[in-house]
C-alpha cells in the first residue's frame, strides 16, 4: 500500500517538475525577493523588514498558485489523458491515488518552497552580511507557510476529485481568500446569536483558518514564534488536511468514471 | 465489503478531522489573544500605507476603519485599560481617507472615553476631530463631537461653546446647536458669552418653542448672575459679623442689600441653613443652575427640576436607609 502510494507520489512529483510553468513562478518568485533588496534601499531603517516581507509574502503567493493551478488537476488532467484508466487498472485503489496525488504535490512544492527559501536566505545574507539569531524564526514561519500549502493543495484536491478545473481553481481562490480572514469570521460569529451564530461557527470552522499561519510581519520584525503555535498549527493542519482529503476520497470513490 | 470498509475510516477519519481541527482552532483562538498582546503596528506611518496603497486609498482607509472597529471591539470586550494601537490606526484610516466622517465620529468617541470604554485619551480626540473638520469644514456633526468632548471629558465648558457655536453657524446645522451652545456658556459661568448667544437665539428665530426656551434661558442667566451676587453679599456678612445670615432681611438690615431681591418669577431670594442663597421655587426658572440649594448640582441643559427631585429622592433614601438600620442596632 504504502510502495503504491510512494510510487503515484513521485511521478505526480515527476510530472509537475517537468512544468515549464512551474519553473516560470519560481523564476518570477525570486526575481521579486531580490527586487525587495533595490526596495528596501529607497527606504531608511527598514531594509531587512522590506525583504522579509516582500520575500516570504513571495514565497506564500506564488506557493498557493502553484499548489492551486497543479492541484486542481491532479485527477480531471488524468480523466483527460484517460491515462487514470490505466492506473485504477492495475492494483491501485482510488483512495490510494488521490493521497498519493496528493502527497506528491506537497513533494513538489516542498521543493520549490525550498528553492525559493534559498533565494531568500541568500538576499538576507546579501543584505545583512551575515545570519543573526534571530533569523532562526524565519524558519518558522517558512515552515508555517509550508502548512498552508499542505492545506490549499488538500483543498485544491477536494474540488479536483469532483469539479471542472475552472470550477476548482475558482471555488479554491475563494475558499483561500475567506481562510486568510479566518480570524474575522470567528469574531463575527461570536457577535452573533441563535442559530445565525451555530451556522456562523459552523462556517467558520469549515473553512481552513490560514490566517492562523501568518506570522510573516511578526518574524520581520525579529518576534519568537512560541512553541505551542507551531505545534497547534501543526496539529491543525494535519487534521485539517485530513478531514479535506478523506472528503475527496469519499468523492472520489462514489464518482462514476465511466 | 471492501467500499463499505473504506467508508466507515473515512467517516471515522472525517470526524477526527475534524473534531482535531475545531479543537486546534479554538487554542489557536485562545493564544491569538496572547500574540495580540505584542502590540505592534507593522507600518505606524500614515503616509506609507498611503503610498503602498496604490492609489486604492478609499479601499485601504474601509479596510483599516474595520480594523479600527475590530481592535476597539476585542479590546473593550475584554474591558481592556488600554488602547495603544487605537490612535495610530485613526491616524492611518483619516489620513487615507480625510472625508470618512464615520472615523472622526466614532474614532473621537473611542479615544475620549475613559478605560474601559475607552482610549482615556480625550485629547488625541479633540486632535482628530480638529483634523476631520480642518478636511471637512462643512460638516457641523464634527463640530458638535468636538463640543461633546469638550464638555464631558474635559468639562471645558467654555471651548464647548465656542465649538457648538461655530458649528451652528456652518450651513444646515441643526438649530439646536445654538442651544447646547448657549447652555455650555451658561454651565461654565461664561454668563456673558451665554446671554450673547441667548440674545442671538432669540433675534434670529421665530419659532415660538425655541424664542421661549430662549426667553426662559436668559431669565435664568439673571438669576444666576444674582445669585452669584448674593452669594457675595453672604460672604460680607460673614466676614462682618462671624456667622453666616440666616435670612435676606438680615443683609438688608446690615445695610448689605437695599432690599430683598426677587428672581425672574417674582420670588424673593432665601438663604438656606448652609448659609447659601436659594430660589424659592426653582421649577420657576427652570434652567437655573445656581440657587437650587446645598449639594443639587444641574446640567444646564436639563430642566433644573429634575436635578431637584433627584436630591430629594437621595435624601428619602438615606433617611429610609436609617430609619431601618437603627433598630436593629439597638438589638445589638
Amino acid at each position: 500500500m504504502i510502495g503504491r502510494i510512494r510510487c503515484i507520489a513521485f511521478n505526480t512529483f515527476r510530472e509537475a517538475v517537468r512544468d515549464r510553468v512551474l519553473y516560470n513562478l519560481i523564476v518570477f518568485a525570486l526575481l521579486l525577493i531580490g527586487s525587495s533588496l533595490v526596495l528596501g534601499q529607497i527606504s531608511i531603517g527598514i531594509e531587512k523588514i522590506v525583504l522579509v516581507n516582500l520575500g516570504l509574502t513571495a514565497i506564500s503567493i506564488f506557493g498557493v498558485v502553484i499548489a492551486i493551478f497543479i492541484g486542481i488537476g491532479l485527477v480531471s488532467k488524468e480523466i483527460d489523458k484517460k491515462t487514470l484508466y490505466t492506473v485504477l487498472a492495475r492494483p491501485v485503489k482510488r483512495w490510494e491515488f488521490i493521497v498519493g496525488k496528493f502527497a506528491g504535490l506537497i513533494g513538489t512544492l516542498s521543493v520549490n518552497a525550498g528553492l525559493m527559501a534559498l533565494g531568500f536566505f541568500a538576499a538576507l545574507l546579501f543584505e545583512q552580511h551575515k545570519f543573526e539569531q534571530t533569523d532562526v524564526y524565519l524558519l518558522a514561519a517558512l515552515y508555517f507557510i509550508l502548512l498552508e500549502f499542505v492545506i490549499v493543495t488538500a483543498v485544491a484536491v477536494l474540488f479536483s476529485s469532483f469539479s471542472t478545473p475552472l470550477f476548482s481553481t475558482i471555488f479554491s481562490f475563494a475558499l483561500f481568500a475567506v481562510g486568510t480572514f479566518g480570524d474575522d469570521l470567528r469574531g463575527f460569529a461570536a457577535t452573533t446569536h441563535g442559530l445565525t451564530k451555530f451556522a456562523l461557527t459552523a462556517a467558520a470552522y469549515l473553512v481552513p483558518n490560514l490566517s492562523t499561519f501568518n506570522v510573516i510581519s511578526l518574524v520581520a520584525h525579529d518576534q519568537p514564534v512560541m512553541g505551542r503555535l507551531i505545534a497547534l498549527n501543526t496539529l491543525y493542519a494535519v487534521c485539517y488536511s485530513t478531514l479535506v482529503v478523506t472528503g475527496a476520497v469519499l468523492i472520489f470513490e462514489r464518482r462514476n468514471l465511466k | 465489503m471492501h467500499r463499505g470498509r473504506i467508508t466507515v475510516v473515512a467517516l471515522l477519519l472525517l470526524a477526527a478531522g475534524m473534531a482535531g481541527s475545531v479543537w486546534a482552532s479554538r487554542e489557536l483562538d485562545s493564544m491569538h489573544d496572547q500574540i495580540a498582546l505584542q502590540e505592534v503596528l507593522y507600518l505606524p506611518s500614515a503616509k506609507t500605507v498611503k503610498a503602498i496603497s496604490l492609489g486604492y486609498d478609499g479601499l485601504m482607509a474601509d479596510i483599516y476603519w474595520t480594523r479600527v472597529v475590530q481592535y476597539y471591539g476585542r479590546k473593550h470586550h475584554a474591558d481592556s485599560l488600554t488602547y495603544k494601537l487605537l490612535p495610530p490606526l485613526l491616524d492611518i484610516t483619516t489620513t487615507l481617507d480625510p472625508h470618512l466622517d464615520i472615523a472622526f465620529q466614532f474614532g473621537a468617541f473611542f479615544l475620549s472615553q475613559k478605560p474601559p470604554q475607552g482610549a482615556g485619551n480625550p485629547d488625541a480626540g479633540i486632535a482628530l476631530v480638529k483634523k476631520g473638520i480642518a478636511n471637512n469644514p462643512t460638516h457641523w456633526r464634527l463640530y458638535y463631537d468636538l463640543g461633546f468632548i469638550y464638555w464631558m471629558e474635559k468639562k471645558d465648558f467654555k471651548s464647548a461653546a465656542q465649538t457648538f457655536a461655530t458649528g451652528a453657524h456652518v450651513p444646515g446645522a441643526m438649530p439646536w446647536m445654538w442651544t447646547i451652545a448657549g447652555a455650555m456658556a451658561q454651565g461654565g459661568d461664561e454668563m456673558e458669552m451665554a446671554r450673547t448667544l441667548w440674545t442671538e437665539i432669540l433675534k434670529e428665530t421665530k419659532d415660538p418653542t425655541i424664542r421661549s426656551n430662549a426667553l426662559d434661558r436668559l431669565a435664568s442667566i439673571n438669576s444666576d448672575e444674582a445669585v452669584l451676587q448674593l452669594q457675595k453679599r453672604v460672604d460680607d456678612y460673614q466676614e462682618r459679623f462671624g456667622r453666616k445670615p440666616n435670612s435676606m432681611r438680615e443683609l438688608v438690615d446690615a445695610r448689605l442689600l437695599p432690599g430683598i431681591p426677587l428672581d425672574p418669577a417674582g420670588n424673593p431670594y432665601g438663604i438656606d441653613p448652609f448659609g447659601e442663597v436659594v430660589l424659592k421655587d426653582p421649577a420657576k426658572v427652570p434652567f437655573a443652575t445656581k440657587g437650587l440649594g446645598h449639594g443639587v448640582e444641574a446640567t444646564p441643559l436639563y430642566y433644573n427640576k429634575f436635578a431637584v427631585e433627584d436630591k430629594r429622592k437621595k435624601e428619602r433614601e438615606q433617611k429610609a436607609t436609617a430609619a431601618t438600620a437603627r433598630p436593629t442596632d439597638r438589638k445589638q
